[in-house]
């Protein structure tokens, strides 16, 4: 041991005894390990609020993962691990606080935006002459996949001239098992070319 | 103990009784009052690095097909990644930048769409870690001196085979003699497991909100796996 250890026990043992707190020097001792020990308070309070708000960062960023970027990056303090000081903590409290209210703004504004393009797909679908060649996607609605809402002309031309609007809603992602037969197709081709 | 040639179970709870007990290590004072909840334990186990059999293998792909993306997205927020992160804070690093064990190897696994084999003690580690969630470091036992410890550098510390000097207040794993690695940082060099190593030292660093089953469990998941191999 290096006799840096926390004193917090010592204070408590000392401020039980009036007889020794009557001593100036020993009394202005008592007053500077008070201060330590409220400092070290200080940093438990804040070391806690940095992990309340490092799991509160974590839930945005899942919650936001897919559908927007949240701000959740907060730089290193230091190079190396160490102990941080009051000042150092409150300042990456801040930060992360900072971030997290970012965060919750940018949900805020997607949720809005979905919202929004959500209202703008029902009245695609009520009145799709109103909206011509309009195109949604899924991901603009945060939704997986990939499909689309696309307001379109039926019989392309003569329906651009009648006025015949529709929405038409594509099928979503192309199969996996589609894609393959294509590269085997492709493969096939390719060796048959080989040996032509 | 097992034989060269004998079949290895891939199962750890076949391999119970081989692992010995976990020693626990001791935090500064000053620190563990700081950090109530910090820890360090390990385990010591008679290895040899070397290729992975083929057990620790599948192991791996087993994992490899357990982990997804979505779990990846979702890591942080589960009790003992979070823990982790959150004392990298505390300790003031940045964890999306040094990150954690676990997410290290999670990215790793999204990056490579496996997880790799390094041959061992890294596989023992890496299955651990993956399952538990808990950091886990190795060492070579031969040249640790006493217990291990997490402690502050003291005034002209550095780590053998750096030529600078630590930092004054630089939180390290420690035995009674030296410092071995930053906590969540480099080794020493000289101190980690090479090929001269006989007997390999598994630390883990407890943190608070860290389940001391974790550890206990991580520790035995990486010595049995080491012992049976």
């Amino acid at each position: 041991m290096d006799g840096r250890g926390d004193s917090g026990g010592g204070v408590t043992t000392l401020s039980r005894m009036p007889a020794l707190l009557g001593h100036e020097e020993v009394g202005g001792l008592v007053a500077g390990l008070d201060v330590a020990v409220d400092e070290r308070r200080a940093r438990q309070q804040l070391r806690r609020q940095i992990a309340r708000l490092e799991a509160e960062l974590a839930g945005l960023f899942g919650e936001a993962f897919g559908h927007t970027e949240v701000p959740h990056r907060v730089e290193a303090i230091s190079a190396q691990p160490r102990l941080l000081d009051l000042g150092e903590l409150e300042a990456l409290r801040d930060e992360l606080a900072d971030r997290a209210a970012e965060g919750r703004q940018a949900l805020v504004e997607r949720q809005r935006l979905e919202d929004e393009t959500r209202a703008l797909v029902e009245r695609m679908l009520a009145a799709p002459q109103d909206f011509k060649w309009v195109r949604v996607s899924r991901e603009e609605l945060g939704l997986p996949g990939c499909g689309h809402w696309h307001s379109r002309p039926r019989l392309g031309p003569i329906g651009m001239l009648m006025g015949w609007w529709r929405v038409k809603i594509s099928s979503g992602c192309p199969l996996s098992g589609r894609l393959a037969a294509v590269d085997h197709e492709g493969e096939t081709r390719g060796e048959a070319g080989l040996l032509t | 103990m097992p034989r060269k040639g004998d079949e290895v179970s891939a199962d750890p709870a076949n391999r119970m009784g081989w692992v010995p007990a976990p020693q626990q290590g001791w935090v500064a004072p000053h620190i563990a009052s700081e950090f109530p909840g910090l820890g360090i334990a390990w385990v010591e186990v008679d290895a040899k690095p070397g290729r992975s059999p083929e057990p620790v293998r599948r192991r791996l792909r087993d994992l490899s097909d357990r982990t997804y993306g979505s779990q990846a997205i979702r890591l942080r927020e589960r009790p003992i990644p979070w823990a982790y992160r959150v004392f990298y804070r505390q300790i003031g690093l940045d964890p999306d930048r040094t990150r954690t064990a676990v997410e290290q190897l999670t990215l790793e696994r999204l990056e490579d769409g496996g997880f790799r084999t390094h041959g061992l003690p890294a596989d023992a580690l890496n299955i651990a870690i993956v399952e538990t969630g808990v950091a886990l470091r190795a060492f070579d036992a031969d040249r640790i001196d006493g217990r291990l410890c997490i402690r502050d550098s003291a005034p002209g510390e550095s780590l053998a085979g750096t030529p600078a000097e630590l930092a004054k207040g630089t939180l390290a794993i420690a035995d009674e003699i030296r410092p071995l690695g930053l906590l969540f940082g480099a080794t020493a060099e000289g101190f980690g497991v090479d090929r001269g190593s006989r007997r390999i030292a598994v630390a883990a660093v407890q943190v608070k909100g860290v389940p001391q089953i974790a550890v206990e469990e991580a520790l035995w998941m990486a010595a049995a796996t080491l012992e049976a191999a």
